[in-house]
């Protein structure tokens, strides 16, 4: 995988990092995706909630770092942890962001909540060099076997609200997803699934596999041309 | 018995009288002799302003807080609004009032005058030291009243940049102003992108709105209204339009408010009565307020400055002066940006804080943006929110710690939460 040149950035290696997330431990998925950032790079955290992304991604990474969240709550928290966030809206705000403006721009369990996943994606092409998008397999197994045996809307640990509530209206499975890359004139450089005891199941071409194991999957995506 | 009362009274308004007039011979001292330092710029170096016009010589009054390090990398120049002044962290030299910003600005504050060394000037157009319609043209002896130049955001920033040039300061560390203030930290933003590494504009706009216009014109109109306005020329003519400003400064507070914040403060409470009076007094709370803040208002501010000042509010157009794209103002900018709303603030609405950041993201800048939730409309700025007061600190010392001003501050240092 070509990663990006670490070129024309402010010197990162004087960044101290800060100490006020030591303790806490840094989710699984959020660590499959700092593997897939190049250091010193420029990020763009779509949907980055408390920060916990970013914050990682600065400290282990020395990323230039900005978020952008829908909840204010969570920006303001961001901001007072001294992260470059904005209130915003991923269907609606990417539009303003210039071509290639950063290296990665990342969507973090947040696919399945937008309203236009497609322009969602297409607008991360735009603005990143790489897409980073993690999302929820409607395809696990368990979520399969839900559905089939109760005729239910299946309800997991990572879908927790019954689907009158959830915010989720755009679930889907690995298969559907590789499906969205090829639509939106994307290829895929590098995936994992995972399941939520932290073991990995590599995608290389089996997708079937992957798709009825992994809870969850990490896609990192290039535009096609 | 009758006869004390009525003396007791007749003291009481020359007391009330005599201090009004010491309020206004102090205030028109620090026009001239500000209680703070100032800097004066001779004819030789004159500030050309944005009417094309050479203003000089001019004097700018300003003070400082804390100590600048040795780098001189730790200076953050606070840019005050519409009616404020270099007071922002001490007492008011007339009035004897807290500064207008102490719950921000002071030790141990989010901006931390033991760690950063703070500057804040008087405004050109302003009357606590600075040259303004009140100080005294030098082709004419007079006060410059009406043949001041009219001036603009940029001018003000401008006079700035020469106070920051004679500090010796190349870089400011931050740049912060509410309000108008804003509109400052926008512009140097805009005109001086390597002189300011973080701006914190907050509940301001990139351009002054029609009805902020309209609002500013009736207060304009009250003033010129007053038969001792004289054409501007009350100072020469020993006069003051103080009904004038009054009225106008009752609408302007209008405009600070909320209606909630006057529903929660005021509703239709009587004031000092308990039944209507059938007359024009204020018999409601809001009026009595609302003339209180006229009446001391007039005490320590001059009114041609309040004409020039909303003017140049009125001008502000960041996206006109940039070819009529706001995006161009910054392209190419290095500057950390967070910009604050308020929920409640309809004078200078989130929307418009949310241009400025779309502009941002246009050029890919690096900003925050953070609107707090308060019912206390446009004021809230100047008030204690904790929410925003642990924003800006969050954001000043991430900025500062990437900068290597300081590491971690001490513990404790979050601002006082008991004189809510």
């Amino acid at each position: 995988m070509q990663k990006p040149a670490d070129t024309n950035r402010d010197n990162h290696d004087n960044i101290t990092a800060p100490s006020y997330s030591a303790g806490t431990k840094p989710r699984f998925d959020h660590l499959l995706i700092a593997e897939m950032v190049a250091p010193g790079s420029r990020v763009l955290d779509v949907g980055c909630g408390d920060g916990a992304l970013l914050q990682l991604l600065t400290e282990t990474k020395a990323v230039d770092g900005r978020g952008m969240e829908l909840s204010r709550e969570r920006v303001n928290a961001c901001v007072t942890r001294g992260l470059s966030v904005i209130q915003g809206d991923a269907d609606r705000d990417l539009a303003d962001y210039p071509d290639q403006a950063f290296d990665y721009a990342i969507l973090s369990l947040t696919i399945q909540a937008t309203r236009y996943p497609k322009t969602v994606i297409e607008n991360l092409l735009r603005i990143g060099r790489y897409a980073i998008v993690s999302f929820p397999n409607f395809g696990h197994w368990k979520i399969r076997a839900q559905l089939l045996l109760t005729g239910r809307m299946p309800m997991t640990e990572n879908l927790p609200e019954p689907w009158y509530l959830s915010p989720d209206g755009h679930l889907c499975t690995i298969k559907d997803f590789i499906h969205l890359v090829g639509v939106a004139d994307a290829e895929v450089e590098d995936a994992v699934a995972f399941n939520s005891s932290g073991g990995r199941i590599p995608i290389k071409n089996a997708w079937s596999l992957q798709n009825l194991m992994g809870e969850k999957a990490v896609f990192l995506l290039k535009r096609r041309h | 018995m009758a006869d004390t009362a009525a003396s007791t009274t007749a003291d009481k308004i020359a007391d009330t009288a005599v201090d009004l007039a010491r309020e206004a011979a102090a205030r028109l001292v620090e026009v001239h002799r500000p209680s703070s330092e100032i800097v004066h710029f001779p004819e030789t170096a004159p500030l050309r302003l944005d009417c094309q016009q050479l203003l000089g010589p001019f004097s700018i009054a300003y003070k400082t807080y804390g100590a600048l390090n040795a780098q001189k990398s730790n200076a953050i120049l606070i840019c005050h609004a519409l009616t404020g002044d270099q007071y922002v962290a001490s007492a008011h030299p007339v009035t004897g009032k807290a500064g207008w910003w102490e719950t921000l600005v002071g030790p141990g504050k989010p901006v931390d005058t033991n760690r950063f060394f703070v500057i804040c000037s008087n405004i050109l157009g302003g009357c606590m030291g600075s040259t303004g319609p009140a100080s005294t043209n030098p082709k004419t002896g007079k006060a410059y009243a009406l043949d001041f130049p009219v001036i603009t955001i940029g001018d003000m920033v401008d006079a700035q940049v020469r106070l920051i040039d004679h500090l010796g300061i190349d870089q400011l560390f931050s740049v912060i102003g509410g309000s108008m203030g804003g509109m400052q930290v926008l512009e140097w933003a805009a005109r001086h992108k390597d002189r300011v590494a973080t701006a914190v504009p907050i509940a301001t706009a990139p351009w002054h709105s029609a009805q902020n216009i309209a609002f500013h014109e009736v207060g304009r109109q009250a003033v010129m209204a007053d038969p001792e306005w004289r054409e501007g020329s009350y100072l020469d003519k020993g006069t003051r339009p103080a009904r004038g400003l009054a009225v106008a400064r009752m609408a302007a507070h209008i405009t600070y408010l909320s209606e909630k914040a006057l529903e929660e403060k005021f509703g239709r409470n009587l004031q000092n009565r308990t039944a209507r009076s059938f007359s024009f007094d204020a018999d409601f709370k809001i009026e009595s307020y609302l003339r209180h803040q006229g009446s001391t208002f007039v005490d320590r501010f001059d009114a041609n400055s309040y004409l020039y000042i909303t003017r140049a509010m009125d001008y502000f157009d960041l996206e006109a002066e940039n070819g009529g794209r706001l995006a161009r103002a910054f392209v190419g900018t290095k500057t950390q940006f967070c910009i604050v709303s308020f929920t409640s603030d309809w004078l200078y609405p989130t929307r418009d804080s949310k241009d400025i950041v779309k502009a941002l993201n246009a050029v890919a800048a690096n900003v925050s943006f953070v609107e707090i939730e308060s019912s206390k409309g446009h004021d809230a700025f100047l008030l204690e929110e904790q929410e925003f007061f642990s924003t800006i600190q969050g954001f000043i010392n991430a900025a500062a710690q990437k900068r290597g001003l300081g590491g971690a501050p001490r513990a404790g240092l979050r601002p006082r939460e008991a004189q809510r």
